[in-house]
């Protein structure tokens, strides 16, 4: 019989931590500090919002780019805490999760051969929907003493003739890095020098724990026509099943977008949709109070951390911190595994995430305080221990 | 800092203030200072512990008392509702807009004890005029706590 596969397909690495998964699956009594995604349940009133769709009936397709009540509330919001301005009817794309939007705009803007820098560590999935998209990844390595984020020097150095596109994963998954004003001035220069575009992926921006907040780099001058912005409601609305995000950006890349995004999938779940409506229309209090648990977490973290004397930076974003465990000459695949084997508490080795990642974990605290204690006596007893062994 | 030392210890008293400091990134000092002020001003009035009596082997009656009263001369809400709470066995007064006036919280050890102060104590107040009274037949959540429930982490261990 012939070959059925796809050799581009099965040529794509899977995901680095298969071997971890298996292990902790069968450690039914590991506790984790592994999850991405927030430990809270979606706000009553936008699930009931959700219900109410269904009591109504509303089990049909929408438009293929979304219901456009709730692609005018996603202008509004963006406007509101981002000064962003979209037109609802031409640059907003609904789509199944920030995931979907991904693909999509990477499938919508790259011709074969284009390079798609990747800055790394970041999401897992950038790198494998580029190649699916025919572009030539190209692994930017961001750097522990610039915080991980993406400086203009960085930037240009990865660019070359073929640069079509870059990513940026801020707040990151999974350093919690982000990207302020004067660091998106910066490396907006360079974008605009040399006549390429942005992807950016801002799923987590809600979730950013300085005074000024998230600044989005569309809003930066002549960046609004340079950039596919990603966000949904997973992370800030709690809202990680329901399978919803968006895309907004130029109208000649929206309409490729949503056209691939109708073969494909026609349309995003109808009821989520519906809830999704409600969480903007009504949910800036319950984002502020899950903002604000997080950070109490945060700074909890960091300063277990601090005490004892594991480096780490101050991550302002998402709900992840990224310690560096070099100091006990393992990988980071050896450290998680012995942490998992002698205390059962699973965490993400970095390098799930890059090679770049090497050296560093990341530690989730979409976790109830009383959870995180726990989680973090164990890790303070392991440290000890290794270090004792020394 | 006021508002949210007073959200995370009201669901949580027992949190020591050095933890409380770290969680808001505050000083540890100004964390005590704060509190103890509330403490002061009577902003904060108590610590409580939050009990489902369902799960011990005490028993416990609980009713909601709608009371309708009768104004006198010189006598305002105030003056009756003091009448009232200071009953040991009453757990909350409030004056009440619609129908009727005060709504009263009783916690007793059985139906024959609340029902002989609603006859007893509560009725025969001159200023009282009607009472009616309903038992408590199940709590499913008391100050903001779901009871009987607890949650479970439904997700996979590892999300990336």
């Amino acid at each position: 019989m012939r070959n059925p596969l796809s050799d581009r397909t099965v040529a794509l690495k899977p995901s680095g931590i298969r071997k971890f998964f298996d292990v902790v699956s069968e450690m039914p009594d590991a506790i984790s500090l592994g999850v991405g995604e927030p430990d809270f349940d979606t706000p009553w009133h936008i699930r009931d919002e959700g219900i109410y769709s269904l009591e109504k009936g509303k089990t049909f397709y929408t438009s293929n780019a979304g219901l456009m009540e709730l692609r005018k509330e996603i202008c509004n919001y963006l406007n509101r805490k981002y000064e962003l301005r979209y037109e609802p009817k031409s640059q907003v794309l609904i789509t199944v999760g920030g995931s979907e939007a991904i693909d999509m705009a990477l499938r919508a803007m790259i011709n074969p051969g284009d390079e798609v820098i990747i800055p790394q560590p970041s999401y897992v999935s950038y790198e494998p929907c580029a190649i699916l998209a025919n572009a030539t990844p190209v692994i930017l390595d961001l750097k522990a003493e610039n915080e991980f984020r993406l400086t203009a020097k960085e930037l240009e150095a990865a660019i070359t003739d073929k640069t079509k596109v870059v990513i940026l994963p801020f707040p990151n998954n999974p350093t919690g890095a982000i990207m302020e004003k004067e660091d998106l001035e910066a490396i907006a220069k360079v974008i605009i020098e040399n006549d390429i575009y942005v992807l950016s992926d801002e799923i987590y921006a809600e979730l950013t724990y300085t005074s000024k907040g998230h600044v989005s780099i569309a809003s930066i001058p002549g960046m609004l026509e340079r950039t596919i912005l990603i966000n949904g409601f997973s992370k800030a609305f709690a809202m990680t099943g329901w399978r919803l995000g968006y895309a907004c950006g130029p109208t000649e890349i929206i309409a490729q977008m949503t056209k691939i995004h109708q073969f494909a999938i026609m349309c995003a779940p109808t009821t989520s949709q519906y809830a999704a409506i409600e969480a903007l229309k009504n949910g800036d209090d319950d984002v502020a109070q899950m903002c604000e648990s997080y950070n109490q977490r945060r700074r909890y973290l960091l300063n277990v951390f601090e005490k004892m004397g594991l480096p780490c930076f101050e991550p302002f974003g998402a709900f992840y911190v990224f310690p560096c465990i070099k100091e006990f000459g393992m990988t980071s695949d050896e450290f998680a595994l012995k942490f998992l084997e002698e205390e059962k508490v699973a965490v993400v080795p970095g390098t799930a995430f890059g090679d770049s990642g090497e050296g560093f974990l990341r530690i989730s605290y979409a976790y109830s305080m009383d959870e995180l204690k726990e989680a973090i006596g164990r890790l303070e007893r392991f440290v000890a221990k290794l270090r004792e062994a020394k | 800092m006021r508002e949210k030392i007073l959200s995370i210890i009201e669901k949580n008293s027992r949190i020591g203030i050095n933890e409380l400091a770290v969680m808001l990134g505050e000083d540890e000092l100004a964390v005590a200072n704060e509190i103890a002020a509330m403490e002061e001003e009577g902003v904060i009035c108590g610590y409580h512990t939050l009990i489902d009596w369902e799960k011990t082997n005490i028993e416990t009656v609980s009713a909601l008392i709608e009371v309708t009263v009768t104004l006198q001369r010189g006598q305002g809400f105030d003056n009756i509702a003091e009448r009232i709470y200071q009953y040991p066995e009453v757990n909350s007064v409030y004056l009440i807009s619609g129908g009727y006036d005060l709504l009263v919280n009783l916690e007793g050890k059985s139906l024959k004890e609340v029902s002989s102060f609603v006859s007893n104590k509560l009725s025969t107040l001159d200023s009282v005029l009607s009472t009616a009274t309903h038992f408590v037949l199940k709590k499913y959540k008391d100050h903001g706590t779901i009871l009987g429930k607890k949650r479970i982490d439904e997700r996979e261990k590892f999300v990336l």
